[in-house]
């Protein structure tokens, strides 16, 4: 049997390919890029939330955003941990995002302008990670399902939190449901943007279906996603901001209106609200930890020397 | 949502880039956690940390945030040896040597449970 061929009876028998297993080029690359572009999120996703630990309204939701911010590096960090089996360096990474020439998810280049976008971001885009991430824990690659299976247990209380977060706004004041309903207005069609182009538009789909890196088409994800949640919207007493949305009982499934393309290609091209500022912020935080990172090796370096 | 890399119109779709590094790095350490007494050590991931003291404290706030360990192990990756998958997978062959397996030997229903 050729490499090839013991590659290809792996996949064909749901087995895992593990990093010292012999695997094409591409799918190398594939997954080098995706899981990079993953990892890149779950960092630059900190900054949004970030924005209002200070200013989050008690202690105990300061706890709760802070726990969930910590979370988001760690899961960052499994990702990297799991693209660095495939032979690419962490650092390399981090470089590649700082000079642009990797992506991180778009959602993250929409500003949080108020308190309500907190519930808002855990009820929705994270309930739109976890919809792409269970299918990812049935990825082909076991370091990558594996990563997937301990994120989605953490993402689970990160949209428990933000819904739960929401019903105490919707059932406040006047004032605060309003507040609520302009984040639900502001976060939805960036969250229905998030699970990518149409299947008819979609580079690398077809090869990336067929190497059971991805389960389920970008179009079927978002059908689901929008089922899941426009119920939820109805508990809450909000609505969707879609005048296409509607029940259609022969499919079974919602019908809901078309995404603004164009903005869609302009926030992935770099020209949404946010993207200079992350990746200014990000450059930054990393520049600042430089001496950190020195001082880290040469203690290091110094009580080696110690022992020896 | 996708963690799929969208191509806008008109971008490159290489899969490819790499970049120049100028510094040192942390080395990678290899995370071995216990999940409670009772059970060995299981392989969890890495990371990176200039040494052995900093790499078990990011392993704890890494991969022990919600109690998931009673004890952890930390190894530099550069320690660890390994088979190739088919120096091991090709060792045995189950098939071939069926005495081995407790199943293959009959006994007779009236002896009870063996």
């Amino acid at each position: 049997m050729t490499l090839e061929e013991r590659f290809d009876v792996i996949l064909a028998a749901e087995d895992k390919i593990e990093p010292a297993d012999w695997m094409p080029d591409d799918y190398r690359k594939t997954l080098i890029r995706q899981i990079a572009q993953h990892a890149h999120s779950e960092i630059i996703g900190m900054q949004p939330e970030g924005n209002w630990i200070s200013r989050a309204p008690t202690l105990h939701r300061k706890a709760i955003l802070m726990a969930k911010v910590q979370d988001e590096a760690g899961h960052g960090l499994y990702l990297y941990s799991a693209a660095e089996t495939l032979g690419v360096d962490r650092d390399q990474m981090q470089t590649l995002l700082h000079q642009g020439k990797h992506k991180y998810s778009s959602i993250f280049n929409y500003p949080t302008l108020s308190w309500a976008d907190m519930g808002t971001i855990g009820w929705l885009v994270d309930g739109a990670a976890i919809t792409n991430q269970v299918m990812l824990t049935r990825c082909s690659y076991g370091p990558y399902a594996r990563a997937m299976v301990r994120i989605c247990k953490e993402e689970s209380f990160h949209q428990r939190q933000g819904y739960e977060s929401l019903i105490r706004l919707c059932s406040g004041s006047p004032e605060q449901k309003a507040m609520a309903q302009d984040a639900l207005n502001r976060w939805w069609w960036p969250s229905l943007m998030m699970f990518g182009p149409h299947d008819t538009d979609s580079t690398h789909t077809e090869q990336s279906m067929e190497w059971k890196i991805k389960r389920v088409s970008n179009d079927d994800l978002r059908q689901q996603f929008v089922d899941m949640t426009v119920p939820q919207a109805d508990y809450l007493g909000l609505v969707v901001p879609d005048r296409d949305l509607r029940w259609n009982e022969e499919r079974g499934h919602y019908d809901f209106g078309e995404i603004d393309w164009e903005e869609f290609w302009a926030v992935v091209k770099g020209n949404g609200p946010m993207n200079r500022d992350r990746i200014e912020h990000k450059v930054r935080a990393w520049d600042e930890g430089a001496w950190v990172r020195e001082a880290a090796l040469a203690h290091a370096a110094k009580k080696e020397g110690a022992i020896t | 949502m996708t963690y799929e890399v969208p191509v806008a119109p008109g971008e490159s779709a290489e899969l490819e880039e790499t970049a120049d590094l100028a510094t040192e790095v942390w080395p990678m350490w290899e995370v071995f956690v216990r999940a409670r007494r009772g059970i060995s050590h299981v392989h969890i991931g890495s990371l990176h940390a200039a040494d052995a003291e900093a790499a078990l404290q990011n392993a704890r706030d890494v991969y022990t945030r919600r109690g998931e360990g009673a004890s952890l192990w930390v190894v530099r990756s550069s320690e660890i040896n390994a088979f190739e998958p088919d120096d091991i997978s090709d060792y045995v062959d189950a098939n071939e040597k069926p005495y081995r397996l407790a199943t293959t030997y009959e006994i007779p229903d009236e002896v009870g449970h063996m």
